[in-house]
């Protein structure tokens, strides 16, 4: 049976981890490979980098990253933040991610969704996506969630799946950092309108939210950051949680 | 010396960092005298099949990959191009496994994405591996059951996760992203 995924994702900045509320306030956590071989040892299904501050002088110490990971790591990984060619994709993937994300560049350029599922395969192009309530209607946001667009999450969402993205990563602006829980209701219906995996991001505060997740949702997978990084749920417990209230997860 | 085929494919890294790890020597190359003369090869690839096999055809890869007599292992798209045909791109594969690989119908999220487990026996290459063991997966195309078939995984339909046929091996899974039971695989492999 196919299982569940649990991964915890890596916000990166200048080569560092960071985590703030809400995308803000952000403050260091750590050394992304030792936390990353900490996870793989713990039993994380796969795991996220995102550079949240991507600019042109960090791309290299994003790459050394990224193929210091893939020499140290055997699980995949998926790297994302301020991608928007597909030079940069390639070079991603020849240093050993196996997925890009993309988010802002996808909104303003949807033909690169096509473009790099057309060169590299679906199955390397997440298409993250940030979706926060206006007047009550879930709509995108980009550049790490600080622009409003006019798009409707939904609409966006079958978009992305009918120009080859190969998973989204739905991450709802109005949960992330709050440890509230999950989106149950935006995640359950964008799961139930499109037919590639979604993983689930923001607000994950306790392992019965995972169980929440899983239980009420089609998702595929769900995603954390600061939970896991302050050891406020280790990986093991919350599997072991999960396991009992019967959701298919992989045991090491 | 591993021997792992340089062609238009992802994933080539993954492979040889995972036999770093493990302390293989290997070689990433399209040289088919290099392959031929590799105490063992890999055949690894994510990517989309009819340019990939129009790629090693341009190569005479193809040919090279028939002409192996050693152990070799094909992993992922690897699997797929090792059977007759798929029906990504309409295309003619090297027919080594005698079945076809196929579209996933859409019953379930395509692609079949995550970690699963597979209904094996605990010898050759799956010696260690019990079913309840988990595998990283992420494909859209699945090899129908055949006679060389020694893996199968249950997604939407079984397909063949694990094939074996003389000295050709293949897994549909990502043993190099599979975490200790993938290693366990590879290292089966190595000591073949």
């Amino acid at each position: 049976m196919l299982k569940k995924r649990l991964i915890p994702c890596l916000d990166i900045k200048e080569g560092r981890t960071v985590k703030g509320i809400k995308f803000e306030n952000l403050r260091d956590v750590g050394d992304p490979v030792s936390l990353a071989k900490r996870y793989v040892t713990q039993g994380a299904d796969e795991l996220v980098f995102l550079d949240i501050t991507a600019t042109i002088e960090n791309r290299k110490t994003l790459l050394q990253l990224v193929s210091q990971v893939a020499q140290e790591i055997n699980i995949p990984f998926t790297v994302g933040g301020g991608i928007s060619s597909l030079d940069q994709v390639e070079a991603l993937l020849s240093a050993g991610a196996d997925k890009i994300s993309i988010n802002s560049a996808a909104v303003s350029t949807p033909q690169l969704i096509n473009d790099i599922a057309q060169e590299f395969g679906s199955q390397f192009v997440t298409v993250a996506i940030d979706t926060k309530s206006v007047n009550e209607i879930p709509l995108v946001h980009t550049h790490g969630g600080r622009q409003p667009t006019q798009q409707e999450t939904t609409i966006w969402c079958s978009e992305v799946e009918s120009r080859g993205a190969g998973e989204i990563l739905l991450t709802s602006m109005d949960h992330d950092g709050t440890k509230t829980g999950f989106a149950i209701d935006i995640t359950a219906q964008i799961c139930n309108s499109i037919n590639i995996p979604v993983i689930a991001s923001g607000g994950a505060g306790s392992a019965q939210h995972f169980s929440d997740l899983f239980q009420q949702t089609n998702v595929s997978a769900g995603l954390a950051a600061s939970i896991f990084h302050n050891n406020e749920i280790s990986i093991p417990s919350l599997k072991s949680y999960l396991s009992k209230n019967k959701i298919a997860i992989r045991c090491k | 010396m591993i021997a792992i085929i340089k062609y238009n494919a992802g994933n080539i890294t993954s492979v040889q960092n995972a036999l770093n790890r493990l302390q293989e020597e290997s070689i990433v190359t399209d040289d088919p005298s290099i392959i031929l003369k590799a105490d063992k090869v890999i055949f690894p690839g994510v990517g989309e099949a009819s340019s990939a096999m129009r790629y090693l055809k341009e190569r005479d890869l193809d040919k090279t990959i028939l002409k192996i007599t050693q152990p070799m292992l094909g992993i992922c798209l690897g699997l797929q191009l090792m059977c007759n045909k798929t029906e990504e791109g309409d295309t003619e594969c090297l027919g080594i496994f005698d079945t076809a690989v196929k579209l996933f119908p859409p019953i379930h999220k395509v692609p079949h994405m995550g970690w699963n487990n597979l209904n094996t026996t605990d010898d050759g290459i799956m010696n260690g591996i019990q079913s309840r063991d988990d595998f990283y997966f992420v494909h859209s195309y699945y090899a129908e059951l055949c006679e060389d078939t020694i893996g199968i995984c249950d997604y939407i339909q079984p397909f063949s996760a694990v094939m074996q046929k003389d000295n050709y091996f293949a897994t549909q899974f990502h043993p190099e992203k599979s975490a200790d039971t993938g290693t366990i695989i590879l290292k089966n492999f190595i000591n073949l």
